[in-house]
């Protein structure tokens, strides 16, 4: 087969909608899209565990405990499926961790935010969770099949977390006005970085075209952040709580207008100096080196038992 | 020993395998994606704790990766031509004559 038939074969599976699997031909940069793509998914999905995993041993009941430690390990789970999802494009998840690590992947900025009180855990549920849903649901049909089962997975699971992250912050706001004051802090913190949890508006996004003519996205940026406001404000409503934006207002066509994320802002948080970003990378770094006697103990065990213990053959 | 605690000479033993969950009785098993284990055993506790969180399985198969053997995509046309030409293997094949039935 020469390359332009595979071409052919790849654009016809793209145009009509049907998915392209592991082993079918594909252009070298819908392969490294991607790679890059899923690998930061992966990566912000157990960096994503440290904020929340903060305050496990700090839940304020034994429900909430359980929930929190239920919630991290789908984090945990979710990042599997997705290196396990970037592994079947021809890259190693021990290689990725190591560009995870060595600071040349990125993962989501928003997780370079701190949270200093239990309304930030809710707070991370209800919107970290609501955005994730907002990106994630239209991954379900990428193009890519591995990708878009893996997101389906995830996103069956991930409206249990937004849902009891917002029955969190329900508590706080039916609480005491310390506690209701402690839940409105914590949307005032977190408003703008999920905001930005999208990505660059529309004009700025450098991949987002290819991307969409692809199938691997399926809206831009700006539309998902669009309904993400469209869907949050009447909840925000709802808690009684107000969105830290002066200029939000509801329009006539019934999409609520918002000041534009101010992306100089964040900036410093993208490129890695947010301020957990060094602390983030370090404890996911000291977490893996602390596993080596596993990993070790592991190896000499099954170099011990060779390949029966390897392949597991029936005894 | 390597940072992984493979002995440079021998093969390192973490390796993909593939997981196939049966999610009730009657039904066959499904695959439902991957995962990095050592050895069989670990790799179906992994599986479970990995795809198994919310009771989605009865049963779980665990085969490395490098064990399957798969069609070739590069081939496919030619692979599965054999059953292109051949309608008469379906009953909408056949005319039926108007209310009969069992037919």
């Amino acid at each position: 087969m020469d390359v332009t038939t595979d071409e052919r074969d790849f654009d016809r599976l793209v145009s009509a909608d049907e998915r392209v699997e592991p082993r079918d031909w594909m252009p070298e940069g819908y392969r490294r899209t991607l790679i890059r793509q899923i690998a930061q998914h992966a990566h912000s999905e157990i960096i994503g565990m440290q904020p929340e995993g903060n305050w496990i041993a700090r839940a304020p009941s034994l429900r909430r405990k359980a929930i929190l430690i239920a919630k991290v390990q789908d984090e945990a789970g979710h990042g599997l499926y997705l290196y396990g999802a970037a592994e079947t494009l021809g890259v190693e998840r021990a290689d990725l961790l190591e560009l995870l690590h060595t600071g040349r992947q990125k993962y989501s900025a928003a997780f370079n935010y701190p949270t200093p009180t239990w309304a930030d855990v809710a707070a991370i549920g209800w919107l970290g969770d609501g955005a994730a849903i907002m990106n994630q649901v239209p991954l379900t049909r990428c193009s890519y099949g591995p990708y878009a089962r893996a997101m389906t997975r995830v996103c069956k699971e991930e409206s249990f977390h937004q849902r009891q992250g917002f029955e969190a912050m329900a508590v706080l706001c039916a609480g005491t006005p310390a506690q209701k004051q402690m839940a409105q802090d914590a949307l005032d913190r977190w408003w703008w970085p999920v905001l930005m949890l999208f990505g660059p508006s529309d004009e700025a996004s450098a991949h987002s075209a290819r991307s969409m003519a692809w199938g691997i996205k399926r809206f831009s940026n700006d539309e998902l952040r669009q309904r993400f406001v469209d869907a949050t404000v009447p909840q925000a409503d709802h808690l009684g709580l107000r969105i830290p934006d002066p200029d939000l207002r509801l329009e006539a066509d019934g999409h609520y207008r918002f000041t534009p994320v101010d992306w100089n802002e964040f900036a410093d948080a993208i490129s890695g100096n947010g301020p957990c970003s060094r602390e983030r990378i370090a404890h996911r770094v000291d977490a893996h080196e602390d596993g080596a006697w596993v990993r070790a103990a592991a190896q000499a065990y099954a170099d011990k038992h060779g390949d029966r213990a390897a392949r597991g053959a029936a005894a | 020993m390597t940072p992984d605690g493979a002995a440079p000479d021998r093969p390192r033993a973490d390796r993909l395998w593939e997981v196939f969950v049966r999610s009730r009785r009657g039904m066959s098993h499904t695959h439902v994606g991957s995962l990095h284990a050592f050895d069989a055993a670990s790799a179906l506790l992994s599986a479970r704790d990995l795809y198994t969180r919310r009771q989605e399985g009865v049963s779980i198969w665990v085969i490395p990766s490098a064990e399957l053997t798969a069609s070739s995509p590069d081939e496919k046309d030619s692979f599965f031509d054999p059953a292109a030409d051949k309608p008469y293997r379906h009953p909408t094949f056949y005319e039926v004559p108007e209310g009969l039935a069992h037919l």
